[in-house]
């Protein structure tokens, strides 16, 4: 006969804590910032397809450290939740809360009531029309959600990276002033720098990095990647420098439709929705 | 502020299993009755009841394509808007026009522009040009049963192929019959009930490889020869300052022309046509 084992609430919780701390210290750092015109995301990932980084809906992004396909699902579970509700409310109806508490609980779910937690870290993430009213929620595995001023870092050495954001971060940076900063933090922990003192690379290039933006200048959709040129631009790797780095919203990247069945003539009649692309003719 | 918090309302099942990127197909299990093919079928003729979108033009021109649609719905004898808009995008290279039963077609395209988007977001890439035709194609498929009671939809779709190849004219058309049949244009094409005379008119006007401002002007007089013979189609409206709603779809994105340029484009035909008629007058006199 096998004996009944016990184990205290206490322990097991605490268990569960320190496996899936264990799992997300050894991922690379992710850091999300808010800059003069939005949130900007840096996170160290050297595949250009696995993205660590995502939209969610028309002003909200997601970023997450961890396990590739537990916070996969979380995504894309969120990118549902968020064009259901869209769908049957209202896009403005749409909010980063929201999608936060839907996190919040379903990982204190799983946490809870399963053997194995995720081991996942995620930021969701709320572009506003004035700085202000940007938001950042931090999500841990244990379904704890925090709201944070400036900046969220998560992964691997997440307090190294937090302590040197906290010197060198101000209010309301630039684009490439901000992701210097971002930049310089990551490259502090990352193991591609840890041969520094011997001549090797001081800070991660555009190829290690996934950068993205919510731009709250962007009509509609605020996502935006920022990749190839227009990132060794921003970084200043590239010699010869390319003025779509920072250039104002155009619609080369996807803005999302206006209402169907909004009566014509309660919009505003001087500015069409023109589905983000530049308006035609000035009259 | 920092709250734990344990809850039993996260998400549902659904949301979090990896079964595809359709937002459609995810409404199907998640909240089927938010899905308008889901919903029983009139048992009799109600045509007469809702209102009607009428005719959509699209044509292809130099740069992509350009789709334009009238103002005006009707139910049986009556006009029921004159201000409704029958165009949209679909996501920034492609657009869709629609005829029919115009409830039922807004809500489709509402669904057709989510499911698109949703797409996109979740792939991270977007979808190929003949793969939002079929989509689309597939959507007006479940319709059929309220089709057959008078409720029938009848998209135009229209995009920039953004994988054409070199050489190959990357603005594309699409057209569809109620059954779901799709089937590409070449050129030009209309539907609704004004489409007949609107292909006429395009017949004599449209030409391969049109600059922008001369193909806006083939879609504007398209309409214009439509209403001036099908009593569903409006005609541009001066006096409310109504005027149709077009399109332009380049390598730049989905543009909406604006009511000035349109306006000015559509005066222009009145003019000509005015003085035409007056030529005539003055030779029989």
């Amino acid at each position: 006969m096998t004996m009944p084992y016990y184990a205290s609430p206490e322990q097991l919780m605490r268990d569960r804590s320190e496996y899936a701390r264990k799992g997300i210290s050894r991922g690379r750092s992710v850091a999300v910032l808010t800059y003069a015109d939005g949130v900007l995301f840096i996170a160290e990932n050297p595949s250009s397809t696995l993205h660590k980084v995502g939209e969610l809906y028309d002003r909200i992004g997601f970023a997450a450290v961890g396990r590739y396909s537990e916070f996969e699902s979380l995504r894309v579970a969120g990118v549902r939740l968020a064009d259901v509700r869209g769908y049957s409310y209202n896009r403005r109806d749409v909010t980063g809360r929201v999608i936060a508490n839907a996190y919040a609980q379903t990982l204190g779910e799983i946490f809870t009531q399963q053997t194995k937690p995720f081991e996942v870290e995620l930021c969701v993430a709320e572009v506003g029309d004035r700085p202000e009213t940007d938001q950042l929620y931090r999500l841990t595995f244990d379904g704890s959600i925090v709201d944070e001023p400036d900046f969220v870092v998560m992964g691997g050495q997440a307090e190294t990276v937090t302590g040197h954001l906290r010197e060198h971060f101000h209010a309301a940076l630039g684009l490439s002033d901000a992701l210097e900063v971002g930049v310089r933090a990551l490259s502090a922990v990352s193991p591609v720098t840890a041969g520094a003192t011997d001549g090797g690379p001081t800070r991660l290039t555009g190829a290690q990095l996934e950068v993205a933006v919510l731009d709250r200048r962007r009509p509609k959709r605020a996502f935006r990647r920022i990749t190839g040129s227009a990132l060794r631009t921003l970084l200043g790797d590239d010699p010869t420098p390319d003025a779509t780095a920072d250039a104002p919203p155009t619609s080369a990247h996807a803005p999302s439709a206006p209402e169907p069945g909004t009566p014509a003539g309660l919009g505003d009649p001087a500015n069409p929705d023109n589905a983000g692309g530049p308006t035609t003719t000035e009259d | 502020m920092i709250e734990s918090s344990a809850g039993r309302s996260g998400f549902p099942p659904a949301y979090l299993d990896r079964v595809g990127s359709s937002f459609t197909e995810f409404l199907s299990t998640a909240a089927p009755d938010l899905l308008p093919g889901r919903r029983p079928v009139p048992t009799m003729p109600v045509g007469d009841l809702a209102p009607h979108g009428t005719t959509i033009v699209a044509v292809t021109y130099s740069g992509g394509v350009l789709m334009g649609g009238d103002r005006r719905a009707t139910m049986g004898n009556l006009i029921s808007s004159r201000d409704i808009e029958k165009v949209y995008p679909a996501d920034s290279y492609s657009v869709i026009g629609i005829a029919g039963a115009a409830g039922i077609a807004i809500e489709m395209v509402k669904l057709y522009q989510v499911e698109l988007e949703h797409y996109e977001k979740i792939e991270g890439l977007t979808m190929s040009l003949d793969g939002k035709a079929n989509r689309l194609a597939q959507m007006i498929r479940g319709n059929l049963g309220a089709a057959l009671q008078g409720l029938a939809v009848v998209p135009l779709f229209a995009g920039f192929d953004l994988d054409a190849a070199a050489g190959t004219a990357p603005g594309r058309i699409f057209s569809y019959d109620v059954t779901g049949g799709n089937y590409e244009e070449r050129g030009y094409a209309a539907v609704g009930s004004g489409s007949l005379f609107a292909k006429n008119s395009l017949k004599k006007t449209w030409r391969s490889g049109l600059p922008a401002d001369t193909a806006t002007r083939t879609i504007v007089e398209a309409l214009y020869d439509a209403a001036d013979d099908d009593s569903a189609t409006g005609g541009p409206d001066p006096v409310r300052r109504l005027y149709p709603i077009v399109y332009r779809v380049d390598a730049e994105g989905a543009v909406r022309l604006t009511d000035a340029e349109i306006a000015a484009v559509a005066d222009t035909i009145v003019t000509e046509r005015a003085e035409a008629d007056r030529r005539n007058v003055d030779r029989e006199a």
